[in-house]
């Protein structure tokens, strides 16, 4: 066996294209690092309409991922679990919003839910209740991009879990719902939290899907990404700033779920 | 309260058709090698799998199964210890073997007392607040144990409980289970693959095989008169089945070859010889001995002081001599032997 660069053990021909994506993925970060006006900052910071869209990205991520919990996780459970016909399609599905562009995503929740739509114009009708350019728009738009990867995070947990687990309460008397929640939820409870952190961090970076559907206007549906992308127009340091902000919280949600993993091995094993 | 079932379940290529009866204390012992169906078996008396429709599961005069009647599992009244203990990993050890108490309805301050007293009753007092990965194996089959006999259940299911400890283990907890097993006043099914712990725990047991009961009786019988060459090995006889010749005293064997017995044979008969009976010689030894075979050593395996050797031959035998005999006779796999059985250490009954 011949060994490429004493001792790595890495082959050349694999060594120099992993080398040129780490600086792919790297350089980037580094240039937004070097070009932010660190003197500038807190006066960029503080420029009226950050706040607002800082907050309004913050409570739009966070009912998203609190939406996409109640809903996902049961779907997690019975595509994991339940013996249900059409399993797989319905698998596949939930799928679909993971690999459908935003925008499309974004256009297609118009077409139902706009004053127009299949529900929009009932819900119009009956209730005099318009949903997009609204911050509930927002959240639906998020909740539609981000909870696929909540579900796919639990459903992978609970196929992990032994479910014999589930056999034992059951010999205890357990029912099914009491089953669910005092036994199957606490074992799978470090995959809905990774789900819901990468749920979260998903929804927090969702455009295209809200920009279509929920517009843009400050202090009700422009979000920070919404924000910064505008700002890019007009004023490059403020872009830069409010990119800095988006990735702080992205990094913060990264240590987050390192420190779960981190903690999920260092269990003891007695 | 006694369980009685007709079991039929068919699932892949095991197909399961079992009866069984238990009566109140009685512990019953379902011997069987892997892939029989005994862990099936066992699951659809828990309620945990639906068996097919001629099943019938019944608990005294309650009907678990059959008449188009399923109760599920968690309203059977029973308990069920699995071979890893499965202990819940995210409760503590209390809480564990409080479970079954809280689902219930019994109230917390009284379920956690309950716990405790039963953990004090296997040996595990002050213990209660551990997780269950910080208990050892035994700790925590007595824990698991705990657990299923702390509603009061009137049936008692035990899968493999003591084939994940190690020997010594195994053996301490193996006499504290028939020690509970005793007091339990409920029937008791015990599904393994160690005829020792169905010796020492069972009243009665049955043996099953490719879905079968393959035979039943006390330990003691099944013991001593194996009907199947899997339970024959398991308790370690040779089992021969032949013929009992007109002349009587004497049992053609189906493999050819014939064996002297003590006894009067007529009819399909099993000659069964014990391997601490079968002498081995290198010349054909001159005397009484009416049983001289000539075989072959095939394999050779030590077993404590002795070495049990594998014979065949026209009749194939288990042979125990000692470890120095062994050496003496110089015996390698392919040595020629010459066998020789007492007639009067030749079990014989009728098939």
């Amino acid at each position: 066996m011949t060994r490429a660069r004493g001792g790595t053990g890495i082959p050349a021909p694999l060594l120099v294209p992993a080398a040129a994506g780490i600086a792919f993925l790297v350089l980037p970060v580094v240039g937004l690092l070097v070009r932010t006006p660190w003197s500038d900052l807190g006066p960029k910071l503080t420029a009226p309409g950050v706040g607002d869209a800082l907050r309004l990205s913050l409570l739009s991520a966070t009912l998203a991922t609190l939406l996409s919990l109640l809903m996902g996780v049961p779907l997690a459970w019975v595509l994991a679990r339940s013996r249900i016909r059409g399993r797989s399609i319905l698998r596949a599905l939930v799928t679909v919003p993971l690999v459908l562009p935003p925008v499309v995503g974004g256009v297609a929740l118009f077409l139902v839910l706009g004053r127009q739509g299949l529900i929009g114009r009932w819900l119009f009708e009956q209730f005099d209740v318009t949903i997009p350019f609204t911050t509930t728009a927002v959240v639906i738009a998020e909740t539609f991009v981000a909870m696929p990867f909540l579900v796919i995070s639990v459903e992978g947990a609970l196929r992990a879990a032994d479910a014999r687990f589930e056999d034992v309460a059951a010999t205890l008397g357990a029912g099914r719902w009491t089953t669910f929640r005092r036994v199957t939820l606490p074992l799978v409870s470090p995959g809905i939290a990774a789900g819901a952190v990468l749920c979260w961090a998903r929804a927090l970076g969702e455009f295209g899907a809200t920009i279509t559907f929920a517009g843009n206007f400050p202090g009700t549906t422009q979000t920070m990404p919404l924000a910064v992308y505008l700002a890019l127009q007009e004023d490059t340091e403020a872009a830069i700033v409010l990119s800095m902000v988006l990735l702080a919280v992205s990094l913060a949600t990264l240590l987050l779920l390192r420190d779960r993993w981190l903690g999920r091995a260092t269990v003891p094993v007695a | 309260m006694s369980l009685a079932a007709q079991v039929v379940l068919q699932r892949g290529s095991l197909s399961l058709d079992v009866e069984i009866e238990v009566a109140d204390g009685e512990v019953l012992a379902v011997l069987g090698p892997n892939g029989a169906g005994k862990s099936s078996l066992l699951r659809v008396l828990a309620g945990l799998l639906p068996p097919d429709g001629a099943s019938v599961v019944r608990e005294g005069a309650t009907i678990w199964d059959g008449d188009g009647t399923h109760v599920a599992a968690h309203r059977r009244a029973l308990g069920m210890v699995f071979q890893d203990h499965l202990l819940f990993p995210h409760l503590s050890v209390t809480e564990n073997v409080a479970f079954g108490l809280r689902t219930r309805g019994v109230g917390k301050a009284e379920a956690r007392s309950t716990a405790q007293g039963w953990l004090a009753r296997v040996g595990l007092e002050g213990l209660g607040g551990r997780r269950p990965a910080q208990l050892s194996g035994g700790q925590a089959q007595r824990a698991a144990l705990a657990r299923a006999l702390v509603g009061d259940p009137r049936v008692l299911l035990l899968d493999e409980p003591l084939s994940a400890l190690d020997a010594r283990t195994r053996l301490t907890v193996r006499a504290e289970l028939r020690r509970h097993l005793a007091e339990f006043a409920g029937s008791t099914v015990l599904v393994t693959h160690d005829p020792v712990d169905a010796m020492a725990l069972a009243d009665r047991v049955v043996v099953v095989e490719d879905g079968r009961v393959v035979q039943a009786g006390t330990p003691a019988e099944v013991n001593r008169r194996p009907r199947t060459d899997y339970v024959a090995r398991l308790v370690g006889l040779s089992l021969l089945p032949g013929t009992g010749t007109a002349a009587g005293r004497s049992v053609r064997l189906d493999s050819g070859g014939e064996v002297a017995v003590a006894e009067e044979a007529s009819g399909p008969v099993f000659a069964a010889v014990r391997p601490e009976s079968v002498a081995l010689y290198l010349a054909r030894p001159e005397g009484s001995p009416r049983n001289v075979w000539p075989a072959t050593l095939v394999g050779a395996t030590p077993h404590g002081a002795t070495v049990r050797c594998e014979l065949s031959g026209e009749v194939p035998l288990v042979a125990d001599v000692t470890a120095t005999a062994f050496a003496e006779l110089g015996l390698v796999p392919g040595s020629p032997v010459w066998a020789t059985v007492k007639a009067s250490e030749v079990a014989v009954y009728a098939r």
